[in-house]
Protein backbone atom coordinates (compact mmCIF):
# COMPACT_ATOMS: atom_id res chain seq x y z
CA UNK A 1 0.00 0.00 0.00
CA UNK A 2 2.61 2.97 1.04
CA UNK A 3 5.06 1.37 -1.51
CA UNK A 4 1.68 2.41 -3.95
CA UNK A 5 2.28 6.21 -3.06
CA UNK A 6 3.47 9.03 -5.54
CA UNK A 7 4.02 12.34 -5.03
CA UNK A 8 2.07 14.76 -5.11
CA UNK A 9 3.23 17.39 -7.45
CA UNK A 10 0.29 19.99 -7.23
CA UNK A 11 0.43 23.37 -6.17
CA UNK A 12 2.74 24.21 -3.21
CA UNK A 13 4.26 20.92 -3.90
CA UNK A 14 7.71 19.80 -2.19
CA UNK A 15 8.11 16.29 -4.02
CA UNK A 16 10.90 14.09 -2.62
CA UNK A 17 11.64 16.43 0.28
CA UNK A 18 8.05 17.46 1.93
CA UNK A 19 8.60 16.64 5.58
CA UNK A 20 5.98 15.14 7.69
CA UNK A 21 3.73 17.56 9.91
CA UNK A 22 4.86 18.30 13.71
CA UNK A 23 1.89 18.22 15.22
CA UNK A 24 2.31 20.59 17.58
CA UNK A 25 2.98 23.40 14.87
CA UNK A 26 -1.16 22.61 13.53
CA UNK A 27 -2.35 25.21 15.58
CA UNK A 28 0.35 27.34 14.36
CA UNK A 29 -1.19 26.92 10.93
CA UNK A 30 -4.76 27.19 12.07
CA UNK A 31 -3.84 30.49 13.25
CA UNK A 32 -1.82 31.43 10.27
CA UNK A 33 -4.95 30.45 8.16
CA UNK A 34 -7.62 32.69 10.67
CA UNK A 35 -4.94 35.44 10.03
CA UNK A 36 -5.54 34.88 6.37
CA UNK A 37 -9.16 34.35 6.29
CA UNK A 38 -9.66 37.68 8.38
CA UNK A 39 -7.01 39.58 5.86
CA UNK A 40 -9.30 38.07 2.82
CA UNK A 41 -12.39 39.41 4.45
CA UNK A 42 -10.95 42.47 5.31
CA UNK A 43 -9.02 43.53 1.81
CA UNK A 44 -12.10 42.43 0.27
CA UNK A 45 -10.68 40.46 -2.12
CA UNK A 46 -13.06 37.57 -1.30
CA UNK A 47 -15.63 39.75 -2.78
CA UNK A 48 -17.33 39.43 -5.91
CA UNK A 49 -18.13 42.89 -6.80
CA UNK A 50 -13.73 43.56 -6.45
CA UNK A 51 -13.33 40.60 -8.81
CA UNK A 52 -15.40 42.36 -11.12
CA UNK A 53 -13.96 45.96 -10.28
CA UNK A 54 -10.62 44.92 -11.34
CA UNK A 55 -10.90 42.40 -14.62
CA UNK A 56 -12.93 45.77 -15.89
CA UNK A 57 -10.32 47.92 -14.98
CA UNK A 58 -11.98 49.92 -12.48
CA UNK A 59 -9.73 50.52 -9.52
CA UNK A 60 -6.57 50.30 -8.90
CA UNK A 61 -7.53 48.45 -5.43
CA UNK A 62 -6.60 44.80 -6.42
CA UNK A 63 -3.75 45.68 -8.60
CA UNK A 64 -2.06 47.70 -5.69
CA UNK A 65 -2.79 44.61 -3.12
CA UNK A 66 -1.80 41.53 -5.58
CA UNK A 67 1.19 44.05 -6.59
CA UNK A 68 2.17 45.17 -3.29
CA UNK A 69 1.72 41.15 -2.03
CA UNK A 70 4.18 40.03 -4.75
CA UNK A 71 7.09 42.80 -3.98
CA UNK A 72 6.76 41.96 -0.06
CA UNK A 73 7.20 38.27 -0.91
CA UNK A 74 10.08 38.52 -3.45
CA UNK A 75 12.09 40.92 -1.18
CA UNK A 76 11.33 38.50 1.93
CA UNK A 77 12.57 35.79 -0.27
CA UNK A 78 15.92 37.66 -1.61
CA UNK A 79 16.48 38.59 1.76
CA UNK A 80 16.19 34.81 3.32
CA UNK A 81 18.35 33.48 0.54
CA UNK A 82 20.94 36.59 1.30
CA UNK A 83 20.90 35.83 4.97
CA UNK A 84 20.74 31.89 4.72
CA UNK A 85 17.48 31.92 6.90
CA UNK A 86 16.90 28.11 8.30
CA UNK A 87 13.44 27.23 8.96
CA UNK A 88 12.39 27.04 12.58
CA UNK A 89 12.27 22.83 12.14
CA UNK A 90 15.58 23.39 10.32
CA UNK A 91 16.52 22.99 6.74
CA UNK A 92 17.63 26.08 4.67
CA UNK A 93 14.87 27.79 2.95
CA UNK A 94 13.61 26.52 -0.23
CA UNK A 95 10.74 27.09 -2.83
CA UNK A 96 11.23 24.32 -5.15
CA UNK A 97 11.02 25.85 -8.36
CA UNK A 98 7.72 24.48 -11.04
CA UNK A 99 9.10 22.79 -14.05
CA UNK A 100 7.99 24.63 -17.03
CA UNK A 101 7.52 21.39 -19.17
CA UNK A 102 5.71 22.49 -22.89
CA UNK A 103 3.95 25.18 -20.56
CA UNK A 104 0.51 24.23 -21.79
CA UNK A 105 -0.76 23.15 -18.46
CA UNK A 106 0.14 26.49 -16.72
CA UNK A 107 -1.70 28.45 -20.16
CA UNK A 108 -4.83 26.02 -20.59
CA UNK A 109 -5.50 25.18 -16.71
CA UNK A 110 -4.54 28.63 -16.01
CA UNK A 111 -7.33 30.33 -18.48
CA UNK A 112 -10.00 27.73 -17.32
CA UNK A 113 -9.07 28.67 -13.26
CA UNK A 114 -9.43 32.22 -14.91
CA UNK A 115 -12.80 31.54 -16.26
CA UNK A 116 -13.50 30.02 -13.02
CA UNK A 117 -12.30 33.09 -10.76
CA UNK A 118 -14.73 35.59 -12.79
CA UNK A 119 -17.66 33.96 -12.14
CA UNK A 120 -17.30 32.25 -8.69
CA UNK A 121 -15.93 35.78 -8.12
CA UNK A 122 -13.79 33.86 -5.65
CA UNK A 123 -10.62 31.73 -5.81
CA UNK A 124 -10.02 28.47 -3.30
CA UNK A 125 -9.11 30.76 -0.14
CA UNK A 126 -12.02 33.47 -0.58
CA UNK A 127 -14.42 30.48 -1.49
CA UNK A 128 -13.75 29.12 1.77
CA UNK A 129 -13.53 32.61 3.32
CA UNK A 130 -17.01 33.29 2.18
CA UNK A 131 -18.54 30.43 3.18
CA UNK A 132 -17.19 31.45 7.30
CA UNK A 133 -19.21 35.34 6.38
CA UNK A 134 -21.88 33.54 5.88
CA UNK A 135 -22.39 33.29 2.33
CA UNK A 136 -22.99 29.74 2.66
CA UNK A 137 -23.75 28.56 -1.20
CA UNK A 138 -20.41 28.78 -1.65
CA UNK A 139 -20.33 25.41 -0.03
CA UNK A 140 -21.45 23.89 -3.56
CA UNK A 141 -18.79 25.59 -4.98
CA UNK A 142 -16.20 23.86 -2.91
CA UNK A 143 -18.64 20.79 -3.59
CA UNK A 144 -18.09 21.39 -7.12
CA UNK A 145 -14.36 22.39 -7.33
CA UNK A 146 -13.73 19.39 -5.58
CA UNK A 147 -15.39 17.38 -8.66
CA UNK A 148 -13.25 19.61 -10.51
CA UNK A 149 -9.98 18.56 -9.15
CA UNK A 150 -11.22 15.02 -9.05
CA UNK A 151 -12.11 15.31 -12.64
CA UNK A 152 -8.39 16.45 -13.48
CA UNK A 153 -6.91 13.76 -11.66
CA UNK A 154 -9.60 11.15 -13.54
CA UNK A 155 -8.71 13.02 -17.37
CA UNK A 156 -4.71 13.55 -16.07
CA UNK A 157 -3.06 11.48 -18.18
CA UNK A 158 -5.08 11.96 -21.32
CA UNK A 159 -4.65 16.31 -20.87
CA UNK A 160 -1.47 17.95 -22.79
CA UNK A 161 1.15 19.16 -19.62
CA UNK B 1 -8.70 48.16 19.34
CA UNK B 2 -10.90 45.65 17.06
CA UNK B 3 -10.48 48.70 14.44
CA UNK B 4 -8.44 46.76 12.44
CA UNK B 5 -11.62 43.89 12.41
CA UNK B 6 -14.11 46.02 11.45
CA UNK B 7 -12.55 48.54 8.94
CA UNK B 8 -11.87 47.97 4.85
CA UNK B 9 -7.95 47.74 4.56
CA UNK B 10 -6.52 49.91 2.37
CA UNK B 11 -4.20 48.30 -0.10
CA UNK B 12 -1.09 49.03 1.21
CA UNK B 13 -1.82 47.19 3.99
CA UNK B 14 -4.05 44.45 2.45
CA UNK B 15 -1.29 43.27 0.22
CA UNK B 16 1.92 43.27 2.24
CA UNK B 17 -0.11 41.01 4.86
CA UNK B 18 -1.19 38.87 2.65
CA UNK B 19 2.60 38.55 1.00
CA UNK B 20 3.96 37.97 4.13
CA UNK B 21 2.35 34.62 4.49
CA UNK B 22 4.77 33.64 1.94
CA UNK B 23 8.23 34.21 4.60
CA UNK B 24 6.06 33.05 7.74
CA UNK B 25 4.93 29.78 6.17
CA UNK B 26 9.11 29.03 4.79
CA UNK B 27 10.02 30.22 7.80
CA UNK B 28 7.99 28.33 9.97
CA UNK B 29 8.26 24.87 8.70
CA UNK B 30 9.90 25.20 4.68
CA UNK B 31 6.12 25.13 3.59
CA UNK B 32 4.90 26.73 0.11
CA UNK B 33 2.17 29.23 0.57
CA UNK B 34 -0.67 27.84 -1.42
CA UNK B 35 -4.15 27.23 -1.25
CA UNK B 36 -5.62 25.32 -4.10
CA UNK B 37 -3.59 22.12 -3.12
CA UNK B 38 -6.28 21.76 -0.40
CA UNK B 39 -8.63 20.29 -3.14
CA UNK B 40 -6.59 17.72 -4.51
CA UNK B 41 -5.38 16.65 -0.34
CA UNK B 42 -9.46 16.43 -0.03
CA UNK B 43 -10.29 13.94 -3.14
CA UNK B 44 -6.82 12.17 -2.01
CA UNK B 45 -8.17 11.75 1.72
CA UNK B 46 -12.07 11.20 0.40
CA UNK B 47 -11.62 9.31 -2.64
CA UNK B 48 -8.50 8.86 -4.19
CA UNK B 49 -10.15 5.31 -6.33
CA UNK B 50 -7.58 3.83 -8.87
CA UNK B 51 -6.73 7.58 -9.71
CA UNK B 52 -2.78 7.76 -9.68
CA UNK B 53 -2.82 11.61 -9.47
CA UNK B 54 -4.20 11.50 -5.66
CA UNK B 55 -2.13 8.12 -4.26
CA UNK B 56 0.17 9.73 -2.28
CA UNK B 57 0.30 10.34 1.48
CA UNK B 58 -2.02 13.07 1.95
CA UNK B 59 -1.48 13.64 5.26
CA UNK B 60 2.17 14.34 4.79
CA UNK B 61 1.83 15.97 1.89
CA UNK B 62 -1.04 18.61 3.12
CA UNK B 63 -2.62 18.12 6.81
CA UNK B 64 -0.59 21.70 7.55
CA UNK B 65 -2.89 22.96 4.73
CA UNK B 66 -6.08 21.73 5.67
CA UNK B 67 -5.59 23.24 9.12
CA UNK B 68 -4.68 26.55 7.02
CA UNK B 69 -7.68 26.28 4.83
CA UNK B 70 -9.92 25.50 7.85
CA UNK B 71 -8.72 28.77 9.80
CA UNK B 72 -9.14 30.58 6.30
CA UNK B 73 -12.94 29.54 7.02
CA UNK B 74 -12.74 30.66 10.69
CA UNK B 75 -11.19 33.76 9.82
CA UNK B 76 -14.00 34.71 7.16
CA UNK B 77 -16.46 34.23 9.87
CA UNK B 78 -14.30 35.78 13.14
CA UNK B 79 -14.09 39.10 10.68
CA UNK B 80 -17.68 38.82 9.39
CA UNK B 81 -19.54 38.72 12.71
CA UNK B 82 -17.41 40.38 14.91
CA UNK B 83 -15.97 43.10 12.78
CA UNK B 84 -19.07 44.26 11.40
CA UNK B 85 -20.78 43.39 7.92
CA UNK B 86 -20.57 46.20 5.26
CA UNK B 87 -21.22 46.87 1.79
CA UNK B 88 -18.12 46.72 -0.76
CA UNK B 89 -17.40 50.32 -1.91
CA UNK B 90 -16.59 49.61 -5.57
CA UNK B 91 -16.34 52.33 -7.67
CA UNK B 92 -19.35 54.27 -9.24
CA UNK B 93 -18.10 53.09 -12.78
CA UNK B 94 -18.71 49.20 -11.69
CA UNK B 95 -21.71 50.12 -9.93
CA UNK B 96 -22.80 51.27 -13.27
CA UNK B 97 -21.31 48.71 -15.19
CA UNK B 98 -23.13 45.67 -13.33
CA UNK B 99 -26.50 47.71 -12.76
CA UNK B 100 -25.84 47.88 -16.79
CA UNK B 101 -26.11 44.03 -17.06
CA UNK B 102 -28.67 43.44 -14.49
CA UNK B 103 -26.81 43.39 -10.81
CA UNK B 104 -28.94 45.23 -8.28
CA UNK B 105 -28.01 43.55 -5.07
CA UNK B 106 -25.27 45.22 -3.78
CA UNK B 107 -25.47 45.17 -0.34
CA UNK B 108 -23.23 42.12 0.78
CA UNK B 109 -19.78 39.93 -0.64
CA UNK B 110 -21.34 38.60 -4.03
CA UNK B 111 -24.88 39.69 -5.37
CA UNK B 112 -27.55 37.80 -4.62
CA UNK B 113 -29.19 37.86 -8.14
CA UNK B 114 -26.39 34.90 -8.47
CA UNK B 115 -25.35 33.48 -5.03
CA UNK B 116 -28.00 31.97 -2.80
CA UNK B 117 -29.66 29.06 -2.19
CA UNK B 118 -32.93 30.59 -3.75
CA UNK B 119 -31.34 31.30 -7.16
CA UNK B 120 -29.41 28.16 -7.49
CA UNK B 121 -31.33 26.38 -9.52
CA UNK B 122 -32.05 29.20 -12.30
CA UNK B 123 -29.31 29.22 -15.07
CA UNK B 124 -27.30 32.09 -14.10
CA UNK B 125 -27.30 31.03 -10.27
CA UNK B 126 -25.98 27.22 -11.66
CA UNK B 127 -23.24 28.71 -14.11
CA UNK B 128 -22.37 31.38 -11.74
CA UNK B 129 -21.87 28.86 -8.57
CA UNK B 130 -22.11 25.10 -9.79
CA UNK B 131 -19.89 26.24 -13.16
CA UNK B 132 -18.10 28.15 -12.08
CA UNK B 133 -16.90 26.22 -9.21
CA UNK B 134 -16.11 23.40 -11.71
CA UNK B 135 -13.87 25.37 -13.24
CA UNK B 136 -12.11 26.59 -10.44
CA UNK B 137 -11.20 23.21 -9.21
CA UNK B 138 -10.03 21.64 -12.96
CA UNK B 139 -8.32 24.79 -13.90
CA UNK B 140 -6.25 25.25 -10.31
CA UNK B 141 -5.68 21.33 -10.45
CA UNK B 142 -4.58 21.40 -14.27
CA UNK B 143 -2.62 24.74 -13.71
CA UNK B 144 -1.26 23.48 -10.18
CA UNK B 145 -1.61 26.40 -8.57
CA UNK B 146 -4.21 29.40 -7.97
CA UNK B 147 -3.86 32.92 -7.03
CA UNK B 148 -2.07 32.19 -4.02
CA UNK B 149 0.53 29.31 -5.30
CA UNK B 150 1.44 31.37 -8.77
CA UNK B 151 -0.14 34.69 -8.65
CA UNK B 152 1.84 35.28 -5.35
CA UNK B 153 4.32 32.74 -4.22
CA UNK B 154 5.52 31.91 -7.91
CA UNK B 155 5.77 35.68 -9.24
CA UNK B 156 7.43 36.54 -5.78
CA UNK B 157 10.11 33.44 -6.84
CA UNK B 158 10.38 34.83 -10.24
CA UNK B 159 8.80 31.55 -11.93
CA UNK B 160 8.22 31.70 -15.65
CA UNK B 161 5.42 28.83 -15.27
CA UNK B 162 3.80 31.07 -12.82
CA UNK B 163 3.82 33.92 -15.43
CA UNK B 164 2.51 32.29 -18.35
CA UNK B 165 -0.66 30.74 -15.14
CA UNK B 166 -1.36 34.22 -14.34
CA UNK B 167 -1.73 35.71 -17.75
CA UNK B 168 -3.84 32.73 -18.04
CA UNK B 169 -6.01 33.65 -15.12
CA UNK B 170 -6.42 36.89 -16.74
CA UNK B 171 -7.74 35.47 -19.95
CA UNK B 172 -10.27 33.34 -18.71
CA UNK B 173 -11.17 36.15 -16.71
CA UNK B 174 -11.78 38.57 -18.95
CA UNK B 175 -13.68 36.51 -21.32
CA UNK B 176 -16.13 35.22 -18.71
CA UNK B 177 -16.50 38.93 -17.43
CA UNK B 178 -16.63 40.34 -20.99
CA UNK B 179 -18.93 37.73 -22.40
CA UNK B 180 -19.93 34.98 -20.30
CA UNK B 181 -21.59 37.40 -17.47
CA UNK B 182 -23.15 39.91 -20.05
CA UNK B 183 -25.00 36.67 -22.15
CA UNK B 184 -25.89 34.95 -18.32
CA UNK B 185 -27.54 38.13 -17.10
CA UNK B 186 -29.07 39.03 -20.65
CA UNK B 187 -30.56 35.08 -20.89
CA UNK B 188 -32.15 35.20 -17.90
Amino acid sequence: MATALTNFDGCGAVGEGEPEVRPALLPVYLVLGILFGVALTRSEVLSWFRIQEMFHFQAFRMYGIIGSAVVTAAISLALMRLLKVKSATGGLIAVPPKTLGSGIRYAAGGTIFGLGWALTGACPGPLFALVGTGVTVMIVSIACALAGTWFYGLVKPKLPH
Amino acid sequence: MTAWLSATWPWYVAGPVIGLFVPALLILDNRVFGISSSLSHICSALAPGKIEYFRYDWKRAGLWNLTFVAGVLIGGFLAWHFGGAHAVAISPATRATLTQIGIHDFSGLAPRELFSWSTLATLRGFVAVVVGGFLVGFGTAYAAGCTSGHAISGLANLQLPSLIAVFGFFAGGLAATYFILPWLMGGR
